[in-house]
């Protein structure tokens, strides 16, 4: 089905299993409480040798020569691959081919650059850090986008421009022009990437830990030159992605060669270090905000530009202005991206890219432009909500934004604020609230499952879809229980193995919309099957805990198969709606935070998510995924960053000791609310995308209550106290 | 290469690793327990907690060879996926997960951190160093703080453990 | 990690023999000697494990203080019932440092020599006058957020990491040593670690094989305000960006003991007596908690990414000897 139209029938609310949208535990919950999910590490492959891939020390240049023999020769080394198929990084979400590929040219400091394999990790390892390299460096190392000798690019397909934003300028009323920064950060998924190739013949079994398999499998074809139909991709359980798997990665091809030469199954996994230095890093970001205001403080003018950095021959660039384009009114309005081409770490998706930074430096933006106006900053929101959309000529798809910030003002206090930052103190401690718009955009891509209604009422789902703790296996299970009329235990959904059918992946907030959709179309071919057995209207056919009941009469289901197995392939496809209306996902947050008058730490005390994300398919994962989102914010706000050295450009703290993710005590407990709401065009299970909006504008409502408590303006992410000191008395 | 003896979840094994080799890659590579993660390998993130001997630590930062003889607990040993544990429900029931991976790291941490506030230990957060600790969130937040979660369930993480200490 | 001959000692003397002269580690706890070793930053032949030695109690000495025995875990320091009572600075500490993980297996011994945080130092393609001597010091020019404002040296500005050893030079406590020659000797801490000057590779006063085997702390002050005051970038589980130590005593409205020590701004645990004895005799008051700040900062130096930590060293100084004052006495 292509979506095409707006899916107004909304057949789940028909259903009556009573499963969908409800707070139910995750269905393999067990297993991971009790250690046996299998992640990619821990598949019982026999006779495995172990690689470790070794680093470029240097940050630009050639490599001359590796001295093999050396390594060779130690205790259960079996082999030193420097292969040209290796990857110079991991390839970029939905890519679908091989990223750049080569271990010669180097092109920052951490690239791949061999793989050493060993009888055992401990030997791999040593072998790795021994192996000896000569190399020609090149000393014009760039890392500062900003620098004045940067090369830049201006992509024309990212430029937009409406009306006279100068002008504008000049003529309001109010205005704020200022610049704002983030650094680069890291995914940190808990799991470290990893893979296990196992060849048999020709054909190649790679056990990974992986977000989207059907690209992942043709990007590792590619990569090694095979067919895709040669390879298959298992992943049934991965330890966190937040964009940092959505591409195939070194390790994998690094082990499927290796594999191929030694004849044996070889793993490899990145280490801590790797997986900062190796994979993605979110690109840093310079944004230049101009915002022109009337006398109300609706806006008559928007100008939204940024730079960002990659990697030479990246096409990814941080699309920093995605949801400013919609936001928010005025007429006048220019957004606009520019690349820097640096010798760092490749930059690419990490949580929410673009929003996650853009939405945050605009909603700090906007809190200037509230107190350059004198207009509460809720207020001056509601103020500049748009129509329709400010840029085409399209309406919102479904968007509770209005809802979502006056319902989360009431239940978080908001009129509790004062206006006059640092008026409230607690003992050593000054308190301040701040709020942010959370924006999105939402997508639907093409996924195909396949469901089976067997003879004794069991179901059984199948899509290569992965669920990297977002909740896939639940709502999966949950949208065949509910369309099928059986309870969740009567219901196994399969995923991660590119043997399934080809599901969307998990991406861009897309993962349960686009699969779950294709498996609510399966299930409606299998009732209509159910109808021709029953000579029925599907509208007229109710099925719960496997009874069929068609005009008041009861049918068990099993005796209505009568030792049939039943079965359907549904397959989504976005279609029109995704041109003909803006489709995003909308919400609130408000935050209350305590800065130390004397030391200048931050602590956030409260912090409340209101979400409008189309249909919730279950309230309790889709909290959690709100949690995180809103944490990854919090993370952004307070401690978040990459720290390159400002000669070679490697990230210097390269570890979770020194790159702060949030711990526990730095999270406050948090409150989430997610409005009712259905969008018909987005999928006909009127879902959207919920996995990325709670870090959307997370930071910013944190960043906006730091001024509100202490005066301090910080301009630079993170707020750490250095930037809040100079603001202390 | 050394032979020792580790008594893992009750059982005794004995088995012969490289000095190198850590506990937490003796558990996972040689008794195929995977159920005890590496998240960092250096004792940042906490995935790879378990008890040894009734006590909580990183089994990436202590060498194999080190445990001759001592007891160990690892998550397969506190409930296996039909034999759920009181800590391991509360975790089901309050989602104080999301990927699964920091998972175990986190049941056993809980575990043993009640155990610790049982034994009247302070905590940094602790107001008074003398006395009853309380198990408050901000306690538990605290001792909960060896062990990151990426997904971010902290919130229910605390939730949970709340349910479990309270019954307790 | 390069392999290594594991050697398991039973008693003391047998470790310091077996570790003499040769490029040897003790084991303890091993949280900061096998993070470092993974990443071969050090990579020593022989690794003595000292687990199996006696030197696990905390015993009350004759002149009524304690002796805390060099494997003591820093969890079970920090919840000595003598330790919360008496030594309040350093079961906050303690409480303040790594995790409750991590607590419960480095010792009391491991975490007076744990090495310095310096992003440099742990990476084997960089540079470090610390790690590989006359390489050159590549913080100074590059990310020292982290690093030191006051007793560093051109050739390195790493920080010492420590929250214990912070807390015990306030409590002026001496360090313990076996020598190889069987006999032991205490060494003030205050005089244990050494400054970096050319050497930076050379950190504490041991010889090689020379073994720590307890820390002394002497009787309790009396009536004493003690605090530990962390600032950090997270709320929990992170290293000091700064922290004071303080254990103070007044008597008759004026300061009648003051042991101050300082952390994460200096190559050691950081102390300086002329701060101390402007403060003895003198009746509190904010002018005097800033001039004694101006004074521990004469001559502190930052190196860009550190700047903040004078003025925010100088902040929390004034802030915890006000909170010394309120405390009182008997005054």
């Amino acid at each position: 089905m292509s979506m095409d139209e707006p899916d107004t029938r909304r057949r789940l609310d028909d259903m009556a299993q009573g499963l969908i949208g409800k707070p139910l535990d995750r269905t393999e919950g067990h297993l991971k409480v009790s250690g046996t999910a299998t992640y990619a590490h821990e598949w019982a492959v026999a006779d495995q040798a172990y690689g470790v891939l070794v680093r470029a020390p240097f940050a630009k240049g050639k490599i001359l020569s590796i001295d093999k023999a050396a390594v060779l020769a130690m205790d259960g080394v079996l082999a030193v691959i420097d292969d040209d198929r290796l990857l110079r990084n991991p390839a970029q979400g939905t890519a679908n081919e091989a990223p750049v590929q080569g271990a010669k040219d180097v092109v920052y400091l951490g690239q791949p650059i061999a793989l050493v394999v060993a009888e055992s990790f401990e030997g791999a390892r040593h072998g790795a850090q021994s192996l000896s390299i000569e190399y020609d460096a090149d000393e014009s190392v760039a890392i500062d986008p900003e620098a004045s000798d940067a090369q830049t690019e201006k992509p024309d397909e990212k430029q937009f421009s409406q009306g006279d934003v100068d002008q504008a300028m000049q003529e309001a009323a109010f205005t704020v022009d200022q610049v704002y920064r983030t650094p680069g950060h890291n995914s940190a998924a808990m799991e470290p990437h990893c893979a296990i190739a196992q060849w048999e013949e020709n054909q190649l079994t790679l056990y990974g830990s992986y977000q989207m398999l059907k690209y992942n499998r043709n990007e590792l074809a590619d990569s090694l030159g095979i067919d895709a139909e040669q390879v298959r991709i298992i992943s049934r359980y991965v330890g966190g992605g937040f964009g940092s798997k959505l591409g195939i990665a070194p390790e994998a091809v690094a082990a499927a060669i290796a594999a191929k030469e030694l004849q044996r199954a070889v793993c490899v996994t990145l280490s801590r270090q790797q997986v900062f230095e190796a994979v993605m890093r979110r690109s840093e970001t310079r944004q230049h905000f101009q915002l022109a205001a009337d006398k109300d403080g609706v806006l008559t003018g928007l100008s939204h530009v940024s730079l960002v950095s990659n990697l030479p021959d990246e096409t990814f660039a941080e699309p920093v202005g995605q949801a400013t384009h919609f936001i928010y009114g005025g007429e006048n309005r220019r957004i606009g991206l520019e690349v820097a081409r640096l010798n760092k770490t490749c930059a690419g998706s990490v949580r929410a890219p673009g929003e996650a930074v853009g939405v945050t430096a605009l909603e700090n933006a906007m809190d200037e432009l509230a107190e350059a106006a004198g207009i509460d900053p809720l207020e001056l929101r509601l103020l500049n909500i748009p129509e329709k959309d400010p840029e085409q000529d399209v309406s919102f798809s479904s968007r509770k934004f209005r809802q979502a910030l006056k319902q989360g003002a009431e239940a978080f206090g908001w009129e509790k604020r004062q206006p006059v930052p640092g008026q409230v103190r607690e003992g050593e401690w000054l308190i301040g609230m701040g709020m942010a718009s959370a924006a999105r955009v939402n997508v639907l891509m093409q996924s195909e499952a396949k469901v089976t209604l067997s003879a004794d009422g069991s179901v059984i789902v199948e899509t290569d879809m992965t669920d990297i703790g977002t909740g896939s296996y639940t709502i999966l299970t949950q949208i065949a229980g509910e369309m099928l009329g059986v309870p969740m235990n009567r219901v196994e959904t399969r995923l991660g193995d590119t043997d399934l059918p080809s599901a969307s992946g998990s991406g861009g907030s897309w993962g349960a919309s686009s699969s779950g959709s294709s498996v609510f179309l399966a299930c409606e071919d299998l009732r209509e099957q159910l109808c021709r057995k029953l000579d029925c209207q599907s509208a007229d056919l109710t099925l719960k805990d496997g009874q069929a009941i068609v005009r008041n009469r009861s049918h068990d289901l099993v005796e209505l198969l009568g030792g049939e197995s039943l079965q359907a392939v549904g397959i989504i496809e976005p279609g029109e709606t995704s041109e003909n209306v803006r489709q995003a996902t909308f919400g609130a947050h408000f935050a209350e935070v305590a800065v130390n008058a004397t030391t200048g730490e931050t602590r956030v005390q409260r912090m409340l998510g209101v979400f409008s994300a189309g249909r919730i398919l279950n309230e309790k994962t889709a909290r959690s995924q709100c949690y995180g989102g809103m944490i990854f914010g919090i993370g952004m706000a307070l401690t978040e960053e990459l720290l390159h050295d400002p000669r070679d450009g490697h990230i210097v703290n390269r570890d979770l000791g020194e790159y702060h993710v949030p711990v526990n005590l730095d999270v406050p407990q948090l409150d989430v609310i997610l409005l009712d709401e259905r969008d018909d065009h987005a999928s006909p299970i009127q879902a959207k995308g919920i996995g990325e909006l709670g870090i959307c504008g997370a930071a910013a409502a944190v960043v906006n209550a730091i001024y509100n408590a202490s005066g301090a303006r910080v301009r630079e992410y993170p707020a750490t106290l250095d930037k809040i000191l100079p603001y202390l008395d | 290469m050394q032979t020792l003896n580790l008594q893992v979840n009750g059982e005794t094994h004995e088995l012969s690793v490289d000095v190198r080799t850590t506990l937490l890659d003796a558990l996972r590579q040689h008794l195929h327990l995977n159920g005890t993660k590496k998240g960092c390998d250096h004792g940042q993130c906490g995935a790879c907690t378990v008890l040894v001997n009734g006590k909580r630590i990183n089994s990436c930062l202590t060498l194999a060879v080190m445990h001759d003889g001592d007891e160990i607990t690892t998550i397969e040993g506190l409930g296996g996926s039909d034999t759920l544990s009181p800590m391991q429900k509360a975790f089901v029931k309050h989602d104080g997960f999301q990927c699964g991976y920091c998972t175990p790291g986190q049941i056993c941490s809980a575990t043993a951190m009640l155990d610790e506030i049982k034994e009247g230990w302070p905590s940094y957060v602790s107001v008074s160093l003398v006395g009853e600790p309380e198990l408050t969130s901000d306690e538990i937040a605290e001792r909960m703080s060896g062990n990151l979660c990426r997904c971010s369930a902290y919130p229910n993480i605390v939730d949970a453990i709340i349910e479990v200490g309270d019954k307790s | 990690m390069k392999s290594f001959d594991y050697q398991r000692a039973e008693t003391v003397e047998q470790a310091t023999t077996v570790a003499a002269g040769k490029n040897a580690s003790f084991i303890a706890g091993g949280t900061n000697l096998l993070d470092l070793m993974k990443l071969e930053v050090l990579s020593p032949d022989v690794v003595v494990d000292i687990n199996r030695l006696d030197l696990n109690a905390i015993e009350q000495t004759d002149d009524g203080g304690l002796r805390i025995g060099a494997l003591v875990p820093n969890s079970k320091l920090a919840a000595d019932a003598r330790v919360r009572q008496h030594y309040a600075v350093l079961s906050r500490a303690l409480l303040s440092g790594a995790s409750g993980q991590l607590r419960n297996k480095a010792t009391t011994g491991g975490n007076l020599l744990q090495r310095t945080r310096c992003y440099y130092f742990y990476d084997t393609a960089s540079p470090c006058n610390k790690r590989s001597p006359g390489t050159g010091c590549s913080a100074l020019q590059g990310q020292n957020r982290l690093h030191a404002i006051i007793g560093a040296s051109e050739h390195c500005i790493a920080t010492h990491p420590s929250d214990m050893a912070v807390a015990m030079q306030a409590l002026r406590a001496t360090v313990e040593i076996e020598q190889t020659d069987g006999h032991r000797r205490q060494v003030p801490l205050q005089d244990f670690y050494c400054l970096p000057g050319t050497t930076p590779q050379r950190e504490n006063q041991l010889e090689s094989g020379e073994l720590i085997t307890a820390v002394h702390l002497p009787a309790p002050v009396e009536d004493s305000y003690q605090a530990y005051r962390k600032v950090r970038d997270r709320a929990s589980y992170a290293f000091a960006l700064t922290s004071v130590a303080a254990v103070t005593q007044i008597r008759s409205g004026t300061f009648s003991h003051v042991g101050l020590s300082f952390g994460g701004i200096a190559p050691r645990p950081w102390r300086d007596t002329e701060v101390e004895a402007m403060l003895l005799g003198q009746t509190p008051s904010r002018q005097l908690f800033e001039k004694a700040a101006d004074r521990l900062l004469e001559e502190a130096q930052g190196h860009g990414g550190n700047d903040f930590k004078i003025p925010l060293l100088k902040r929390t100084l004034v802030a915890v000897l006000s909170e010394a004052a309120n405390f009182g006495g008997d005054a």
